[in-house]
């Protein structure tokens, strides 16, 4: 009979290494469920994992890599943060389009100004919708002691209904002939998020991202704050005698976490998706919850977790044009990445031992 | 009549919308005073909407299709309880795992199934019983699961509040070392609760696709899982008050959907965010003031459990 022994503290090894066994059991049982299907799963998971990167249209995949990593990243980020303190934001999807519609509704109140500062200022609305709307959770969690939990997740659902308002109502381009969505932003130069480096996929969400994993692993490993963050999620009271106060640590990551959505939320709908539309959000706010755990809560681990992510989100629609696989298998795909990585995580803090026989349990 | 709409069929109709609500929440109420918290009721019970819709349709009977989504949504909670009480992994974490994998492969198994209608779900047959002007249409007129989600209610009030089975489960959720400690297998009790929330969060969720909806659209849910957590909250752990809040958020689904209908003067989109904005709000009074629901919570929710000796 096997047994578990509680390691005195966690394995640093196996904490690097679960993320990489976790993707290759990920392959593994994703290959059986891609065969249940029907599909080769071989062909599958080189469709998926491979050739995006190195096969014939690579040349074109490889730029979309970031742009979907981008906001996964930026996400990401901001909720490890919470996270690590045992507060528990689940509402980036909310905060992401919250973030998406202030900035846009700058940019199109302002149309057809061309100034530089437009596009600065709806970055800024952005990250202050997001921010916005994760302080309903902060303040009622700090003031009232509301679950937080349950909260940011049921105004998902309420910033939906305001998506579709915006997009039906008003927001709506009013030269659209009726059509819900707004204006589109790749014809109003001063609000578009163009690309940088169109090759490599870089637009400002990109760039973005990669400074805030920067800022991110600067906080939590050289700033008191970072130490603060870490020490509540490891030992609550240990931090409370250490003079953290809880409240301020709620309200300053959920707002990081909004403003990083909202951030999120505005690049996407000025760069790739172009306009407010009622279903421009493509659930990034809840696949940045894997990929968060994906790079165990660290920000360069982060990085990489989000790239992988949106391999598998490119490779998942290659394998849906060229294979016929259901989008839904990806989804299916991904979220039981999350499963074998949390089980994986056993091994990062017990050993596994043969107990002798006859011993009482 | 107020407005063009008939208080009878509303309260109904409110019946019938709050029972998908009340029978994850009963399950999840045991569940949690076991000491667990799963966040997954979302993802189970969207894999019993579509379990039991799959069975339904092939085998045509909706009773077997009510026991397929019992079975689905309890398979997919095995796979929280291997997570949390065998591999010790965070339980909020592995509960939104569930909901995330949940959501994908119902919708993955489903594709073949939308636009297919459902065998009929009858009512019960009360007789002359039903033909009672008010009371025949509110009491009398349902199908079985009204009735079952009620008895469900009752029997784990009983259970938990008369039975040592109870007792022990309670024990389990309040101190699991001191259960430890009394010889009791905490962790093959809490894999049972575990196993009863998911069979109730799939029976919701078959009643869904079955009988409210009836039939099968992507994420047929809406979040009904997670407003069942909410009314877990509110019933601050009591299987009584679960029905009280399932009944009320029902009657707010049913009032604002019958406001819609009645074309009043407030736009679709305010009514339609209206329940969970109420559940926010009932939340925030629930967990302010001196009537703290958090005192009542077991006090070892959400903690695992790792027997060292």
């Amino acid at each position: 009979m096997l047994k578990l022994e509680k390691r005195p503290s966690p394995s640093v090894m196996w904490s690097r290494a679960t993320p990489v066994l976790a993707v290759a059991l990920t392959m593994v049982a994703g290959g059986i469920m891609f065969a249940v299907l029907g599909k080769n799963p071989f062909e599958a998971i080189r469709t998926i994992f491979w050739d995006p990167l190195f096969g014939e249209f690579a040349f074109y995949l490889r730029g979309q890599l970031l742009v979907k990593a981008g906001p996964l990243i930026l996400i990401a980020v901001g909720l490890s943060l919470g996270f690590r303190a045992g507060i528990w934001n689940i509402g980036a999807e909310g905060q992401y389009i919250m973030g998406a519609i202030c900035g846009a509704a700058l940019g199109l109140a302002v149309f057809p100004t061309e100034n530089r500062l437009i596009f600065p200022a709806m970055v800024v609305a952005g990250a202050l919708g997001g921010w916005a709307w994760a302080m309903i959770p902060a303040v009622l969690k700090t003031r009232f002691n509301t679950n937080e939990i349950l909260v940011s997740l049921m105004l998902v659902y309420v910033a939906q209904t305001v998506l579709a308002m915006a997009s039906t109502g008003f927001l709506r381009n009013p030269e659209g002939m009726g059509f819900p969505g707004s204006r589109n932003f790749s014809g109003y130069a001063a609000a578009r998020n163009g690309f940088l480096w169109e090759g490599a996929g870089l637009h400002w969400g990109g760039v973005m991202a990669l400074a805030t994993v920067v800022a991110a692993y600067v906080l939590l490993q050289r700033h008191m704050l970072g130490f603060q963050i870490k020490l509540s999620g490891q030992a609550p009271r240990a931090a409370r005698y250490a003079g953290v106060q809880p409240e301020r640590l709620v309200m300053l990551c959920m707002g990081v976490a909004g403003a990083l959505a909202g951030m999120a939320g505005l690049f996407e709908v000025t760069g790739p998706a172009g306009q407010i539309s009622i279903d421009f959000n493509s659930g990034y706010g809840f696949t940045a919850i894997i990929v968060a755990f994906l790079g165990r809560l660290n920000p360069v681990g982060i990085l990489f977790a989000g790239l992988l992510m949106a391999l598998t989100y490119i490779g998942g629609e290659m394998a849906s044009t060229n294979l016929g696989l259901p989008s839904a298998a990806i989804q299916a795909f991904q979220g039981m990445l999350l499963f074998f990585l949390l089980a994986c995580d056993l091994l990062t803090n017990f050993r596994i031992r043969l107990a002798k026989k006859g011993e009482a349990r | 009549m107020f407005g063009g709409i008939d208080p009878a069929l509303l309260i109904a109709s409110l019946m019938v919308a709050s029972v998908p609500i009340l029978l994850a929440a009963v399950g999840e109420l045991v569940v949690e005073k076991a000491g667990v918290l799963n966040l997954g009721v979302e993802g189970m019970m969207i894999m019993g909407a579509i379990c039991g819709f799959i069975t339904a349709v092939e085998t045509g009977s909706p009773t077997l299709g009510f026991l397929g989504g019992a079975a689905g949504g309890a398979a997919l909670s095995l796979l929280f309880a291997a997570l949390t009480q065998v591999m010790q992994a965070n339980q909020v974490a592995s509960g939104l795992a569930l909901t995330l994998f949940g959501l994908g492969l119902s919708s993955l198994l489903g594709q073949n199934y939308v636009g297919i209608k459902p065998p009929h779900t009858g009512t019960v047959p009360f007789g002359p019983l039903a033909d009672i002007p008010f009371l025949g249409r509110v009491v009398f007129g349902h199908d079985p699961f009204v009735y079952l989600s009620i008895i469900a209610v009752a029997a784990v009030w009983a259970f938990l509040k008369f039975s040592r089975g109870g007792l022990i489960l309670r024990a389990v959720g309040e101190s699991h070392d001191a259960a430890h400690a009394l010889g009791y297998k905490v962790v093959r009790i809490r894999i049972l609760a575990i196993m009863f929330g998911g069979a109730m969060a799939g029976l919701g969720g078959a009643y869904l696709s079955l009988v409210r909806v009836p039939q099968w659209v992507d994420g047929i849910t809406a979040g009904a899982g997670w407003i069942a957590l909410a009314i877990v909250v509110f019933a601050s752990w009591k299987p009584w008050r679960a029905l009280l809040g399932a009944w009320l958020f029902g009657g707010i689904t049913v009032l604002q959907l019958n406001l819609q209908a009645a074309q009043v003067g407030i736009p679709v989109e305010y009514l339609s965010m209206s329940p969970y904005l109420i559940t926010i709000l009932v939340l925030v009074l629930m967990s302010s003031g001196r009537g703290k629901v958090a005192l009542n919570a077991p006090a070892c929710l959400g903690q695992n459990f790792h027997a060292a000796r």
